[in-house]
């Protein structure tokens, strides 16, 4: 797989072929999993020094890299917490006599531009921006009290001094900026922000905002797909992300499988969209659960802006942004589920909301699937790879064996069938850093972290 | 899978699914049945197909005990449930339950009120039966002349009609979520829309007076049980009942009585 330069790679006869090797894991090792403490969503910054994390129990965990030490400079730089914080809090709306979640649907950072940190973080209904920054030094010799806080008296003093700053240990704050709130009637399922970094998206079930970043008590509203009569709605919005470059475009995603592309040059509401997306169904495979499989889970541009990627439950799809009619790629993840349609429509496991990410390079895709497992998909090579996110293999540095399900007939040593698979285990977030070959994979309430095995 | 007798019957759906199995008529039966030799015991894609609406009809009702349904799951399930329907109706096996269901209806009002009183006996005992009173009230203020017919159980296929209006609506203040004071509420306001004639038919099998506040405050201050409704004990706190315009008691005489309750 594609990634970066390799020192003595020769990309001709010998084996390209990338392996992944354990870096960290983070969390609770207890069989019990608390509820607040499962991830709900992770991202990379731009820059891919700082991972953050959110979580059911609405809290926001943040990992830096450590700078590379001199002692192992082959060693990658290991990613240690930098910060924790509450962002959002359970609340309860009286009017309808609900509570609102505080679980943290999205995180999305905002380019770095001085040198503090700024992020957005999103639960149901209220999307808050957070300046993340450092403190090293404090104020020593201040004229008006004492060096423990005490006023002094000012008939006391005889003369003046300067205070003088003084280094102490690194203190990272969090503090909420802007609180965008009462915006959206049902759940926000994404937020995205434009690439003229002083405007975002935000998108529930049924419409889209548009928000300056700067200002909170207004916001834009750009999609609308809520029917006069709520008995007609059968279609809701599944996710929403702007363009990487053309600031003036977004799609969204629906429950139908398809994908609308919007300019908002065109018009203020874009109900309207410039391009749609669908793929037509093939209509000797359809059957009761065929919209619930199609209904895409997320959305994401290529970095180079020319595609987009979609996932649905079972597959992930590469779409040229040129061609409206079929996608160009399309990688099954976990095709043997096909006959557990009715079973999983039970237990609800239809329902999961898998995401989708690109590497550096958008020559590889990776999404999750059940049983801890992951895929991940070289869009060159077409070559596929199952991995797995577990303790067992969580040896420093060890490499992760790919992991094989079997679908039928004799099954394999090493192989797992279908049946075995744990359905509670699913990897629903998965991040990939922005230039290097290190991923970070959620399973519940663990994050694993790996890299690619150095020679 | 699903070589073995006595399977699990979602497993034997799966198998059936998988195909996306469509019949166009009872005559094709066999058909179905021959293309799956081999597993034992099938049950026909007619009770299959009905086993997954009524799946899916729970799901939904589950929605109401939800804090807060998601709604693209509901959507999906709903739109799922649709198409059972459609295809039931272009079967033909739909009009065969739906005039079925006509001959029930005086059974179906003796259900509803004893769904309602169930659910504050259920409610006193710490269970939710939410889905039955919410949806009953949408029949009713919804379809004019359909109004005794309820939805008894899961399968009937007149609750897909208004479920959708039921599901969507959470914005709707009068959402209850399982709270029997609320379906209560849902009830009074059904009623102020109907024909005096309804309203009796709705209760006939009740006793009137166990929706008297005065009787039920009275009951409550000697600690007597009210029958089966024993749940309507809790039923006669200040705001609900204010808010209850077809309250037959006086405002005033209930704050007075409660104020007596609460001193006491």
């Amino acid at each position: 797989m594609a990634g970066v330069a390799r020192a003595g790679g020769d990309g001709g006869g010998s084996s390209n072929e990338l392996q992944w090797c354990f870096s960290q894991v983070k969390g609770a090792i207890d069989e019990d999993v608390a509820e607040a403490d499962i991830i709900s969503t992770v991202e990379f910054n731009y820059s891919g020094d700082l991972l953050a994390t959110g979580d059911k129990g609405g809290r926001v965990v943040i990992f830096q890299r450590e700078q590379e030490s001199k002692t192992r400079p082959l060693s990658r730089g290991e990613y240690n917490v930098y910060s924790t914080f509450q962002s959002h809090e359970p609340e309860f709306d009286y009017l309808k006599s609900l509570e609102i979640e505080e679980k943290i649907n999205k995180i999305r950072w905002l380019p770095q531009q001085n040198a503090a940190h700024f992020l957005l973080s999103t639960n149901d209904k209220t999307i808050k921006l957070w300046k993340i920054s450092e403190r090293d030094k404090r104020a020593e010799g201040y004229n008006l009290k004492d060096e423990d806080g005490r006023l002094r008296d000012p008939v006391r003093i005889k003369e003046l001094r300067v205070p003088t700053l003084k280094p102490m240990d690194l203190m990272v704050e969090a503090s909420p900026r802007r609180i965008f709130a009462n915006a959206h009637t049902y759940h926000i399922n994404s937020i995205s922000v434009n690439s003229d970094y002083a405007t975002y998206l935000s998108a529930d079930d049924l419409r889209i905002n548009l928000w300056h970043l700067e200002i909170t008590n207004r916001s834009f509203n750009i999609v609308d797909i809520k029917p006069a009569n709520m008995e007609e709605l059968t279609e809701v919005i599944t996710a929403a992300e702007f363009h990487p470059q053309q600031c003036n475009v977004f799609v969204y995603s629906s429950s139908k499988g398809t994908i609308r592309l919007c300019d908002m040059r065109s018009s203020a509401l874009c109900d309207r969209h410039s391009k749609f997306f669908e793929e037509p169904e093939d209509p000797s495979s359809r059957s009761f659960f065929s919209e619930i499989i199609s209904s895409i889970s997320d959305v994401k541009f290529s970095h180079n802006g020319r595609y987009m990627m979609t996932r649905d439950y079972l597959s992930v799809k590469v779409w040229d942004l040129n061609m409206e009619n079929r996608p160009v790629e399309t990688y099954q993840v976990h095709e043997y589920l096909r006959s557990k349609l009715c079973s999983l429509y039970e237990n609800d496991c239809i329902f999961d909301k898998f995401e989708c990410c690109w590497n550096g390079l958008d020559s590889t895709i990776m999404t999750g699937s059940y049983n801890n497992f992951f895929r991940m998909f070289d869009r060159n090579t077409r070559r596929d790879t199952t991995l797995e996110a577990s303790r067992e293999s969580s040896k420093s540095r060890a490499i992760l064996k790919p992991r094989k399900v079997c679908t039928g007939g004799k099954r394999k040593k090493d192989e797992i069938s279908v049946d075995s698979l744990d359905f509670n285990k699913k990897i629903l977030h998965t991040a990939w850093h922005p230039t290097e070959n290190f991923i970070a994979v959620a399973a519940t309430n663990n994050l694993y972290l790996f890299q690619d095995k150095i020679n | 899978m699903g070589e073995e007798e006595g399977v699990h019957q979602t497993q034997l759906l799966d198998t059936m699914f998988v195909r996306g199995l469509k019949r166009k008529c009872f005559d094709g039966e066999e058909d179905v049945e021959g293309t799956l030799a081999g597993i034992k015991a099938i049950p026909s894609y007619n009770l299959q197909r009905q086993s997954l609406l009524d799946m899916s009809l729970v799901k939904l009702q589950l929605c109401h005990m939800l804090v807060e349904p998601n709604l693209c799951r509901s959507v999906l399930i709903a739109n799922t449930v649709r198409q059972i329907q459609e295809e039931m109706t272009q079967d033909g096996t739909w009009q065969m339950i739906s005039t079925q269901s006509t001959g029930q209806t005086s059974l179906d009002r003796l259900v509803s009120t004893d769904i309602l009183c169930r659910s504050s006996r259920e409610q006193a005992e710490g269970k939710h039966v939410p889905g039955y009173g919410t949806l009953s009230k949408d029949f009713e203020g919804d379809e004019g002349q359909d109004s005794s017919e309820t939805m008894s159980t899961a399968s009937s296929v007149q609750a897909p009609r208004n479920l959708q209006g039921n599901v969507w609506e959470m914005e709707n203040p009068q959402e209850n979520k399982g709270n029997f004071q609320k379906s209560l509420d849902q009830i009074f306001e059904t009623l102020e829309n109907k024909s005096p004639n309804s309203v009796e038919d709705l209760f006939s099998e009740v006793d009137n007076s166990y929706y008297d506040l005065d009787t039920m405050l009275t009951g409550m201050m000697s600690n007597t049980k009210m029958g089966h409704c024993d749940g309507l004990e809790t039923f006669s706190s200040p705001t609900n009942t204010a808010s209850n315009s077809n309250c037959k008691s006086d405002l005033n005489e209930l704050d007075h009585i409660v104020e007596i309750l609460v001193e006491s």
